[in-house]
């Protein structure tokens, strides 16, 4: 891992010394802190456009399987080419817009839900020093970003004028504000026992002698679970699909948008699953730490932090979604409201005060609480 | 509205849900029953009721007599049919015609016949492409009897234990 960084830093100041020498001292520097930010960018925005493609290929397989069926499998090998193909037909279809449509915020709102989504992976580290920007308040940006996103959901309900797109937006938007607070106080959880805002650090927290056990999971499982289960909700997955309710409301918001427009909700939506499996990869999970970090075995290639770990366990989170959604039936509307309201809030209420009481000075310092919180 | 302690503690902590997800999982690394359909067919039974066809004898002589009874019990109407005397003082069709749009493939035709004349074979890969070739006329109803004559024998072969 080392190696690759040394490499990109080399390339880095290679490319530094080139810019000053081409646009002078007074230029060069900005010139290569936007072209290095460009870049950097593209590097984190073209894995993540590409997972999400092949995401949605892996999700019909899966779901396939488990329904004992096999999937698709005629584009390509096996159907690995099955995403292109389904990028190049949305390609080319025609772009509707409706007549009775506000046609300058119909063409927003696929932009304002998919910029939010795109923009939280700025803060996202995959190993120390791999992020964009290593902002101390990382995980507040986080949160303002995915808020914003609803955003593209209202817009594109409302500027629709249809009543199916307009129900589908109200349902998501009550359902993401409502869920929004359990996911808020989940993480506030994590930050408590993080000691931080900065991703990184509170990766670095759970670094311990323990490897899977000394990660935030345990102390904090019913955070760990709302965090997740309030990330389908927040994602508008199922088992929380009552904004797109395909039986009763179509498609819900986004059920006039076509072709190209229509694959940029999609977008937004996949990019929003695989951020919430990263955050909650790195949050309770441990990030890049390993699993077997175990005492003696922190030195060896097993033990040793890495993003394979990282991304093993995001593929893990990522396969839970498909998993959960080939699983469960929908949820009625005033149970989702119920379990919002009345079982994550009050319960990341309690929790939070116990994570409190574990981080107290005297308990704190006894084991089994000192794996966690004794440093 | 009373809870237990103990459903309680089942709901928080997913037990039912557990229970569904293991349910799920099990059936991902289940053997997958897809049949890829060109590639791959499921077998048919030899009462299959596919595409129409008029048979002959032998001898080359078409069996239909033009008893019109298939006619008469065709539920959807689909079968018209003309007659007249042939020569050697036969009565034979003229004019045998299924409407393919009409016909619901019930197999009544075929059961009315007194000799064996109309038959539905086990053929349902079938398309047409206008209004006009969806009327099977006498012609290709015997044509296809002829290019499918050992199928469709041993399809009632096997089931004539059953008759």
């Amino acid at each position: 891992m080392n190696f690759v960084t040394d490499l990109f830093q080399s390339i880095g100041a290679w490319a530094r010394g080139h810019t000053v020498d081409a646009f002078g001292s007074q230029w060069g520097p900005p010139v290569y802190d936007t072209g290095h930010a460009v870049v950097t960018i593209v590097l984190v925005l073209v894995p993540i456009l590409l997972v999400v493609l092949y995401y949605q290929l892996v999700e019909r397989w899966v779901i396939g399987w488990i329904q004992v069926r096999k999937g698709p499998n005629r584009v390509g090998y096996k159907g690995i080419l099955q995403p292109i193909a389904d990028a190049i037909k949305l390609l080319l279809k025609e772009q509707v817009v409706p007549s009775g449509a506000s046609k300058a915020l119909f063409l927003l709102a696929p932009v304002v839900a998919v910029a939010p989504a795109l923009a939280a992976w700025s803060i996202v580290p995959f190993v120390p020093g791999w992020v964009i920007s290593d902002v101390d308040a990382a995980v507040l940006l986080m949160l303002a970003m995915t808020s914003m996103g609803i955003y593209g959901v209202i817009i594109a309900g409302w500027a629709s004028n249809s009543k199916y797109a307009f129900i589908g937006a109200m349902r998501a938007t009550a359902q993401m504000v409502s869920y929004e607070l359990a996911m808020g106080f989940a993480l506030v959880g994590a930050l408590m026992a993080g000691q931080s805002m900065n991703l990184t650090q509170i990766v670095a927290r759970q670094d311990s002698a323990w490897g899977v056990v000394g990660w935030f999971w345990l102390p904090l499982f019913p955070l760990f679970l709302i965090h997740y289960i309030s990330g389908l909700a927040e994602t508008n997955r199922h088992p929380f699909d009552v904004a797109e309710g395909e039986s009763e409301i179509v498609a819900g918001f986004h059920v006039e948008y076509s072709g190209m427009m229509f694959a940029v909700f999609f977008l937004a939506e996949y990019a929003n699953m695989i951020l919430i499996s990263t955050v909650s990869s790195l949050v309770f999970m441990g990030g890049w730490l390993s699993p077997f970090a175990f005492g003696g075995l922190r030195d060896t290639i097993i033990g040793a932090p890495s993003i394979v770990w990282l991304l093993a366990k995001i593929g893990f989170l990522m396969f839970m979604f498909l998993w959960v959604r080939a699983s469960f039936p929908r949820y009625r509307y005033d149970q989702i409201m119920r379990l919002g309201w009345k079982v994550f809030i009050p319960i990341t209420l309690i929790w939070i005060v116990v994570t409190g009481v574990m981080m107290m000075e005297p308990v704190a310092h006894t084991l089994p609480f000192s794996i966690w919180f004794g440093k | 509205m009373a809870i237990s302690f103990r459903d309680l503690a089942a709901s928080l902590m997913l037990s039912e849900l557990g229970k569904g997800l293991f349910l799920t999982g099990r059936h991902l690394f289940k053997r997958k029953i897809t049949v890829l359909y060109p590639e791959e067919k499921t077998p048919k039974s030899a009462r299959f009721r596919g595409l129409h066809a008029l048979r002959r004898y032998p001898n080359g002589e078409e069996r239909c007599i033009a008893c019109k009874l298939c006619e008469a019990v065709c539920p959807a109407l689909a079968i018209t049919i003309e007659s007249e005397q042939r020569d050697d003082g036969t009565r034979r069709t003229t004019r045998y015609d299924i409407d393919l749009v009409k016909c619901i493939y019930c197999g009544f035709c075929e059961e009315s016949c007194p000799v064996d004349s109309i038959v539905e074979t086990d053929l349902h890969e079938f398309h047409f492409e206008s209004r006009e070739e969806t009327v099977y006329t006498k012609s290709m109803l015997l044509a296809i009897g002829d290019k499918y004559e050992a199928s469709i024998a041993e399809a009632r072969a096997k089931d004539a234990p059953f008759r």
